[in-house]
């Protein structure tokens, strides 16, 4: 393999790779406050890439995406107080039927408002055509935005659960819930902002790819599958672990294109996804002993 | 009028009463002791107060305010910090961050609010950090602060757990067995520091086993037996008390 081949290849797997992690550490961040996996995950994508081309006509483009990353928030939200809030004491196979569930409505109002059509957010810079020549590989700049808008996203996301108060609540709720509400803390407030935080978070990554990938109604549940299979690979609730885990199933499926047909692609991760499972169900930077610990 | 009145205070688990007709009141500025037998009642007492359970009947007046029945998250931002028997630590956070959390009811700007301009709060996050160490410094684990509170000792988990708890600057703070699992040097140690947090103005209400350490710090005391008050005094007293020789003695 050239060299330019292999840092196109790189190129791909990374830019993938960050939307994989980006989804996962959703993923993770309910997971963390609440033990169950939301696999409604991938619609905020969707929603945020749909409700930004939809106010593109409206608005000019950073405000569409601010506006559409704010409403898939107050979504977020929504579905969290109507579907979850007040359940008492729910159990996790219920909880997890309630997010597919979730999952497939908004879908459905996906394409009835939507429809079928795939579309896209013009390229925020330049145009299909323009590239970047990076050690003779040609790049698009829009590769560079997912890439660093992920990037910020993470180091953002860090900030806010490492030196904010707010975030050290939510983390104190998920290392231990009976302590956080000995020290006043609101649980059900806490688990319905790390609904707006993944919802945030997804629908921004949603607006930065529809260039290159474009979006679609049905986006979210392909989405979904990679942001689990790097959300379990990472070790769940690892988000340090979800990016790294991205990355490497990012660029296992761009390399995979060389070796076999590009229809595989999606089968390579379902395969890691059950060797995973088989083998390491904790991930691979998951401990064994916490994850006993968990309830799922 | 009392900090924290109990009056007529039942909790039924089915047939059993596990708390029966308990009345009694916590004066501001004092250590009160709850002791009792094993299945006395203790606990669920505590758990009735603190709002992690509902009473049956009766009623619970904090600050002259009926509490019984609202949550705990509720009660515990009105001024009633608790401990539990088996600490509570938060996992994967320092000393210091498991006070900072403590601090959080402190006067903050709404939760949204908050959340959007997080990380560049410094002020009221240099705030907190400096009121949680002086917090740990006045239990004098300063020296730790910087270490994962789960890897401390058990005595310096006993004393982070109280530093979080005065985090909260209750009015009331409420003591599950804070000598549980602690030896001796441990138990006498957390004795001082529980006189310390009264002579700061704290109320103290505990629960406790440990008889040397009760008769040490307490101001006054109530005995339960099978849910049932049967004595409420001052600890010489109570030491004489026919009554409560009995229960702990037998005939």
């Amino acid at each position: 393999m050239t060299t330019e081949l292999f840092v196109q290849y790189l190129f791909a797997g990374i830019t993938y790779g960050s939307i994989y992690a980006i989804v996962a550490i959703g993923f993770n961040i309910i997971y963390n406050t609440t033990g169950i996996i939301n696999f409604a995950q991938g619609e905020f994508v969707m929603l945020g890439g749909m409700i930004a081309i939809s106010l593109l006509p409206l608005l000019p483009l950073p405000l569409a995406i601010a506006a559409a990353v704010g409403l898939t928030m107050i979504i977020g939200a929504l579905i969290e107080m109507i579907f979850i809030r007040w359940l008492k004491s729910p159990s996790v196979l219920r909880m997890i039927i309630i997010t597919i569930g979730i999952s497939i409505l908004t879908r459905e109002a996906a394409v009835h408002i939507w429809g079928e059509n795939i579309r896209a957010l013009p390229y925020f810079v330049g145009n299909e055509i323009s590239t970047i020549g990076i050690l003779g590989a040609r790049i698009s700049p829009q590769v560079l935005w997912v890439v660093g808008v992920c990037g910020v996203m993470v180091a953002i996301l860090h900030l806010f659960f490492q030196t904010s108060s707010v975030g050290r609540e939510m983390r104190a709720c998920a290392a231990n819930r009976m302590a956080a509400i000995l020290c006043g803390i609101n649980p059900r407030n806490m688990v319905t902002l790390s609904f707006v935080l993944s919802a945030g978070m997804g629908a921004l990554a949603g607006c930065v790819m529809s260039p290159i990938t474009y979006s679609q109604y049905d986006m979210g549940t392909g989405l979904a599958i990679k942001g689990f299979t790097v959300a379990i690979l990472g070790g769940l609730g690892n988000s340090g672990g979800a990016v790294v885990a991205g990355l490497l199933l990012g660029a296992i499926e761009a390399f995979s294109v060389s070796v076999v047909p590009l229809a595989f692609k999606d089968a390579i991760s379902i395969a890691i996804l059950l060797v995973i499972l088989f083998v390491r169900p904790h991930g691979i930077f998951g401990s064994g002993e916490a994850a006993r610990l968990k309830a799922f | 009028m009392a900090l924290l009145e109990i009056e007529n205070l039942h909790r039924r688990f089915g047939g059993l009463h596990a708390v029966n007709d308990v009345s009694f009141a916590v004066q501001a500025g004092q250590i009160k002791a709850v002791i009792g037998p094993n299945g006395a009642g203790k606990t669920t007492l505590f758990n009735l107060v603190s709002g992690a359970l509902v009473p049956s009947s009766g009623v619970v007046r904090f600050q002259g305010r009926e509490i019984q029945g609202r949550r705990p998250f509720e009660i515990a931002a009105r001024g009633m910090a608790r401990t539990y028997q088996n600490i509570k630590m938060f996992t994967g956070m320092t000393a210091l961050e498991n006070v900072m959390v403590g601090c959080h009811l402190q006067g903050r700007a709404g939760f949204l609010a908050s959340m959007l301009h997080a990380p560049w709060i410094w002020e009221e996050e240099l705030e907190i950090r400096n009121k949680s160490m002086e917090l740990l410094e006045l239990l004098e684990i300063a020296d730790y602060a910087h270490i994962e509170a789960t890897s401390l000792a058990f005595g310096q988990q006993r004393a982070v757990e109280l530093a979080r708890a005065l985090a909260m600057q209750p009015a009331l703070l409420l003591l599950d067995e804070p000598a549980a699992g602690l030896n001796i040097y441990e138990t006498a140690e957390v004795g001082r520091l529980i006189s310390k947090i009264r002579d700061m103005g704290i109320t103290v209400l505990l629960v406790e086993h440990d008889m040397s350490l009760v008769m040490d710090i307490s101001d006054e005391i109530v005995v339960l037996c099978f849910g049932e008050k049967i004595a409420e005094d001052l600890p010489l007293a109570i030491q004489q008390n026919p009554d409560v020789i009995r229960i702990y003695l037998g005939e």
